[in-house]
Order: structure tokens, then sequence, then C-alpha cells
């Protein structure tokens, strides 16, 4: 993973988060307070423009999660503002500093990974199960250390973690709720899919489809 | 003194506490983070961290904070992560309603009082005592009779 590559991941990110955020805000609506495709759409689009300032794509994987996580964390609002804000810094804490340019390891991307969604796990004091992203990052970080066992290449080691979280996000639909928003509704949240885990899918999705270059 | 930090989704309902707070404790210091760094609806741990800096500077004997949500506080907690650990010392987190809690602390504060007792004048279990104690126990307007009520239990 390059610099370049989390440019074109977080660019593609945005454009999907803008095109879905009625989805997300509707998946919300059913058992949250039905703003998080717009929060994460409004915060995708700040992120953009960040990005559209300079010429970022010659920075360093680091210093651009940083800046991603630091922009998500003001602008986005609610829960998983602040849920994707620490993971993007602390996958900005954990790419080890290399070469500009120089690409990383699946194991590496797996460990940045990893580090990323134990911070969301830390910070939301949960697991999966409970009816949250985590229920779609979790398998996908174990797809990911699967894939770099195997000795895949990073677009389809990336592609096997996207298809693992959309796996964790479906079947959030028949769980019940316990952390968050959705929780206030018990039994109520039972038959719906989570915003976070569709959304959490999305974005890894992007980060496959970037680094397989469509 | 003790200042007190405001946190929660809207900066509307902040403003309007606030007013509340300098009318009911003139003189205590109250930071308000609330909205988004768009002014949105939302929490934003860079806007808690710098109120929090802002209430510490202006307040010698710490500052609380008060939430609306439990979303807050996750935006909190990455705020405070981010504080010195000096300046951390200094902060108490309530687990107050943020209404009742925010009055009853800011007074406490004017009084004079210390960290741990604005803190616990800000946690009262405000929700208990806000009716008159002949007040029904279901919420229903006293003198409501049991049949203009749907689905009130005969007492």
């Amino acid at each position: 993973m390059s610099g370049a590559l989390v440019v074109a991941w977080l660019r593609l990110a945005a454009s999907r988060v803008a095109a879905e955020r009625m989805r997300l805000t509707d998946l919300d609506a059913a058992i949250g307070d039905g703003d998080h495709g717009i929060n994460l759409a409004r915060g995708f689009a700040a992120l953009e423009a960040r990005l559209a300032v300079g010429d970022v794509s010659a920075e360093a994987p680091g210093p651009l999660l940083a800046l991603a996580g630091r922009t998500i964390t003001g602008t986005v609002g609610g829960a998983s503002g602040a849920l994707y804000g620490r993971a993007l810094l602390r996958a900005a804490a954990t790419v080890e500093p290399g070469p500009v340019g120089a690409g990383m390891s699946v194991a590496q991307v797996a460990a940045v990974l990893r580090a990323a969604v134990d911070g969301i796990a830390a910070l939301g004091r949960s697991r999966p199960g409970e009816k949250t992203m985590l229920d779609a990052l979790v398998p996908a970080v174990a797809a990911l250390e699967a894939a770099a066992v195997a000795g895949s290449g990073l677009p389809d080691a990336l592609l096997r973690a996207a298809n693992a979280a959309d796996a964790g996000a479906w079947a959030t639909l028949p769980l019940l709720a316990t952390k968050g928003r959705a929780s206030y509704l018990g039994e109520r949240s039972i038959g719906h899919l989570d915003p976070g885990a569709v959304s959490s899918t999305l974005l890894l999705r992007a980060l496959a489809d970037a680094a397989s270059g469509a | 003194m003790v200042a007190l930090v405001l946190v929660g989704h809207s900066p509307e309902l902040l403003r309007g506490l606030r007013a509340m707070l300098a009318q009911a404790a003139p003189g205590v210091p109250v930071g308000v983070a609330g909205g988004t760094d768009g002014g949105a609806l939302g929490t934003s741990a860079p806007r808690i961290l710098h109120a929090v800096r802002s209430a510490l500077a202006d307040a010698a004997d710490g500052a609380i904070v008060l939430l609306d949500l439990g979303s807050a506080a996750l935006a909190l907690e990455m705020a405070l992560d981010d504080l010195e650990p000096s300046a951390r010392a200094r902060v108490r987190v309530s687990r107050g309603a943020l209404v009742e809690g925010a009055v009853r602390a800011a007074v406490e504060a004017a009084g004079g009082g210390s960290l741990a007792a604005v803190l616990a004048a800000s946690e009262v279990p405000q929700a208990l005592d806000k009716l008159p104690k002949d007040w029904p126990a279901d919420g229903a307007a006293p003198g409501t009779l049991p049949e203009e009520t749907p689905g009130r239990p005969d007492r």
C-alpha cells in the first residue's frame, strides 16, 4: 500500500459514500437516528476537499491516513465519526514509515487494518455479534491475515477482505443490537442491517477496487 | 473556581443552556462544544479538545464536562486522549443529565465548590425530584381520571 493507493482509496470511498448516502441513511432511519449516510457523506466531502489541495499522491501513507482521521473525526459527528476517525488515526500510527511510494506487503496492510479495528473495538467497548461495524470489519481482518499467510497479492487479498466484510454485514440482519442508538429499540432492531457494518463494507470494497485499479 | 464544559450534538441547544447558566450562576466559566467542525448536528473531538483546554485556562480548580447523549462520549474520549496528562488530571466527566446537571453544577461552582463537589452536584438523580411528590407515578396530569387515559391502569 502506497500513498497513491491511499489517496485513490479515499477518493473512491468519498464518491461511493456520496452515491450511497441515502441508502445508508435509510438503514439508519430503521434502527438509529437516520443520519449515518448524510454524516459520512459530509465528512468524506470535507476529506475530498482536503485531498484536492496540493499533490497529496506524493505523500506517505501515514500522514495521509492521519489527515483523513483528523478530518473524519471533526466533520462526521455522531458515533461513526469518532469510531472511523479513531480507526484511521490508529492505522496512521501503525503504518511503518518507509520510502515514499514504496508498497506495503499484505501482512503489513493486515497489521494496519487490525490496529484500526482494535481501535474501534476499544473506543466502542464492543465486539462482534453486537450488530455493529465490527461484524463486518473483524471477519475482513481475519480474511486479510489468511490471505497474507496464503501468499495472495494485495488486490486479491483486499478483495477477499471486502467479501468477508460483505458476508459479515449481511449476517447482522437477525442480530439484536446492544450497542449504540439501535440498542434503544431492543428486539425491534432484529431484521434490519446494521448501517455501520454496511458502510464499513463499502469502505473496504472501495479499498479493494482502488488496489485492483477498478 | 471550577469551569463547566457542555458537549452535545446541537450548537443551539448548548447556547441556550449556556444562557440559562449565565443567569443562574454568573461568573462561572462555561465552554461549549456543540456540532461538527462545519456546524452540522454531531460532535467533534477537535472542538471538544479546544473547549476543554479553554475552560481549564479560565478555571484554576479544573473543569466538569457534561454530555447530551452517550454517543458524545466517544468523541469526548478521543479528545481527552489528546489532552496533556497534567490537564487531564483536572477534568471530570459527569454522568448527570445535561440540563439539570449543568444548572446544579454551575450553582455549586459559583459557590466556590471543589471539583469533587461540583461533580457530585451534577450527578444528583434530578429526574426524581423535578415534579412534586404527589404527582401521579405514571406521569399523567394530576386529576386525570383513569377512563380518560388509554391504557392507564385503574388505581
